[in-house]
């Protein structure tokens, strides 16, 4: 029991990134467009805050250098989602295809950036990573419960979340009220990739001391599998990144467990994704999906 | 008037014509790739110079000449090129195959099991480890094209779940083979080697076996199936417009299946021609090797024909080799990947053109109209 308690942290700690990137791809497919780009906006974020932590330290800022560079690596996150929301909300673009396209781009970029700035093919490491408070716990989970909240009740108790809804089960109809669908779809495309990015940051600053190419490692992808897994609403979201981030932490944490030992940890690495797999074939039939999910928004055609 | 009309037609031909606009989109990649490179201070000549290299073997600097840079490229677009394949061959079905990875992983594992435990038979180990690669890609891939068609699970969120799936699976699979390591298995047997006396000696010692005739004979089959049979037929109709092909009497199902399998089956042989045809031992996968994403590119900009994904594969392969060279020279290597990333945003953009003539032909009718 005691080992179980004493695994609390590291689960939070693994969870976070997650349930914050999730929450992030929630809110863009809510509005009607599919972001499977959070993998790269991952990279691209964790390779932005490690980068920018790693300098002001070396440059003595101290503390308050960690939470720059958590937002410096958020804020770049959202500027490479431009290129995703403007190719799905401009010009109408195939969502899938342009977010293939940032995934292949951010691997290239993240490490060319290390190689200009550290002439290696990952970031210097930083000597001091976020530290945890008294119980042992990392801010980021403070961080992660704040902005599912805050979305829970943006998306359902603010007119703005049921116009951004509204726009992603029916573009027309919320078009022919007077909402701007595209002002909408970007508004949530570029709080996916804030959100990603700043994820990316937490994963960085937490898990590790460099950011390299194995980083992130997939978690994007868990991340968009939390949102199907979860049925697009934050309650579910949520557990599905608890059920994905307490499977992932048991892969590291297994050897505590010798009952567990005899398995191979790959063992858990696979569960969150055999998981979702099932969930999406016994939850078949019933579509939970924004119905215009995916589908660009032409003014006028039906 | 005259002259502007022809023009006018010129460009809308230039824009309307699949093939160029790929060329277009390549080209520019490799421009803002360059701006890149000139940005961050190096010399983007130095990347050409590297490129050229992996694609004539002729090295400017010292004007030397070695043969094997070319069969090197050659050798690494061969799952370039099948792994285009498998998403070209879902994409014409109207389906969209991130899980070329997955299925080149469960390829590489299986060639990589039979290649170290199967019959020491000459001539017999190397094809049915080869067939066995294929099989599993085209259960990997099926099983996808199944739940798509009985369950409706968007082929997008299963595939890139089965990519992972994959991954693992074949980690826990190849440490037990014999002499497994962290990171390698015991050196194949003789008989499972893909290696080609004849390319060897023609290329200067590289790595060009026998997978580079599998590459060309499915070129052929690729283009048969698409173009020439009733199967064929019936999943390009099923693309199109899915309600279409169901009321013509096309099994929609069985053909989202089918189609799923088939290109699974080419990325399993890419998998299969890796594992034995580029390395002497077997690999215990710590990541991707990212060939399957990038098929996706390929066929993107071979625009899922037979030729144009063929010439993308011999594209994306040259930009492999080149990597190193690059290295050499001062260029982060990740230069390429950066290219191959914009390339597949550009892609994505290309929408803007449809909508680009259609401002365009709508403008001119105004035009007209006001004219009268």
């Amino acid at each position: 029991m005691n080992t179980l308690i004493g695994m609390i942290p590291s689960v939070l700690m693994i969870v976070s990134p997650i349930l914050i990137t999730a929450v992030g791809g929630m809110i863009s497919e809510k509005s009607g467009v599919v972001n499977i780009a959070l993998e790269g906006l991952m990279g691209i974020g964790a390779c932005a805050a490690a980068s920018a932590h790693v300098l002001m330290e070396s440059a003595g800022l101290g503390m308050p250098s960690i939470w720059l560079s958590l937002a410096i690596g958020a804020l770049i996150g959202a500027a490479f989602s431009a290129i995703h929301a403007v190719a799905a909300i401009n010009l109408n673009a195939d969502q899938t295809i342009s977010g293939t396209g940032i995934n292949l781009l951010a691997d290239g970029v993240t490490i060319f950036a290390a190689q200009i700035l550290f002439s290696a093919d990952r970031t210097r490491e930083f000597k001091m990573g976020m530290q945890t408070d008294k119980l042992g716990i990392y801010p980021t989970a403070y961080i992660a419960v704040i902005v599912v909240l805050l979305a829970w009740f943006v998306l359902y108790k603010l007119p703005f979340g049921m116009h951004l809804r509204a726009c992603g089960e029916h573009p027309h109809a919320a078009d022919s009220v007077g909402i701007n669908v595209k002002r909408i779809r970007y508004i949530a495309v570029l709080s996916s990739g804030l959100l990603a990015g700043l994820a990316g940051g937490c994963i960085v600053l937490t898990q590790t001391i460099q950011y390299t190419s194995n980083t992130i490692n997939g978690r994007g992808f868990i991340a968009l599998a939390a949102v199907s897994f979860g049925r697009w609403r934050p309650v579910g979201v949520t557990f599905a990144a608890f059920l994905f981030g307490t499977a992932q932490a048991f892969a590291i944490i297994a050897n505590n467990f010798p009952a567990l030992r005899v398995l191979p940890t790959e063992v858990f690495n696979i569960l969150p994704y055999v998981i979702t797999l099932i969930a999406l074939v016994v939850f078949s039939g019933k579509n939970y999906a924004p119905r215009a999910n995916g589908k660009p928004y032409v003014k006028g055609a039906s | 008037m005259r002259s502007l009309e022809r023009r006018e037609s010129f460009t809308n031909r230039l824009l309307g014509s699949d093939g160029t606009v790929s060329v277009l989109v390549v080209l520019l990649g490799f421009l803002v790739g360059t701006i890149l490179v000139w940005m961050v201070g190096k010399n983007p000549l130095n990347m050409y110079k590297a490129i050229l290299q992996s694609l004539s073997g002729y090295n400017v600097d010292n004007g030397k000449m070695n043969v094997r840079y070319i069969g090197e490229t050659l050798n690494y677009a061969v799952p370039f090129i099948l792994c285009g394949f498998s998403m070209a061959f879902a994409a014409r079905a109207g389906l969209f195959n991130i899980g070329g990875e997955g299925q080149y992983i469960m390829g590489l594992t299986v060639a990589q099991v039979i290649g170290l435990l199967g019959p020491n038979v000459a001539g017999l180990h190397w094809m049915l480890a080869i067939l066995g690669a294929m099989c599993i890609g085209a259960v990997w891939g099926g099983l996808v094209g199944l739940l798509k068609a009985k369950f409706e699970v968007s082929e997008v969120v299963s595939t890139i779940m089965l990519n992972y799936v994959a991954l693992y699976l074949s980690r826990i699979i190849c440490l037990q083979l014999p002499g497994a390591t962290t990171y390698k298995t015991a050196n194949y047997p003789e008989t499972a080697l893909l290696s080609n006396g004849l390319f060897r000696s023609l290329t200067n010692n590289s790595m060009l076996n026998n997978g580079f005739y599998l590459m060309l004979l499915s070129v052929v089959v690729y283009w048969f199936i698409m173009e020439k049979t009733n199967l064929g037929f019936g999943l390009r109709a099923t693309g199109f417009n899915r309600e279409a092909a169901r009321c013509s009497g096309i099994p929609v199902v069985k053909s989202i299946a089918i189609s799923m399998a088939i290109a699974g089956a080419f990325a399993g042989l890419a998998g299969g021609i890796v594992a034995l045809g580029s390395f002497r031992y077997g690999r215990v996968l710590a990541g991707m090797d990212n060939y399957g994403f990038n098929g996706i590119a390929v066929a993107l900009v071979g625009n899922n024909t037979a030729i144009g994904t063929m010439l993308a594969g011999f594209l994306f392969g040259m930009l492999k080799n080149a990597q190193a060279l690059m290295q050499g020279k001062q260029i982060p290597k990740e230069i390429t990947f950066i290219i191959q990333g914009l390339i597949v945003v550009f892609i994505a953009l290309r929408s803007a053109i449809a909508i680009y003539l259609a401002w365009r032909s709508k403008r001119q009718l105004q035009k007209e109209v006001l004219a009268k």
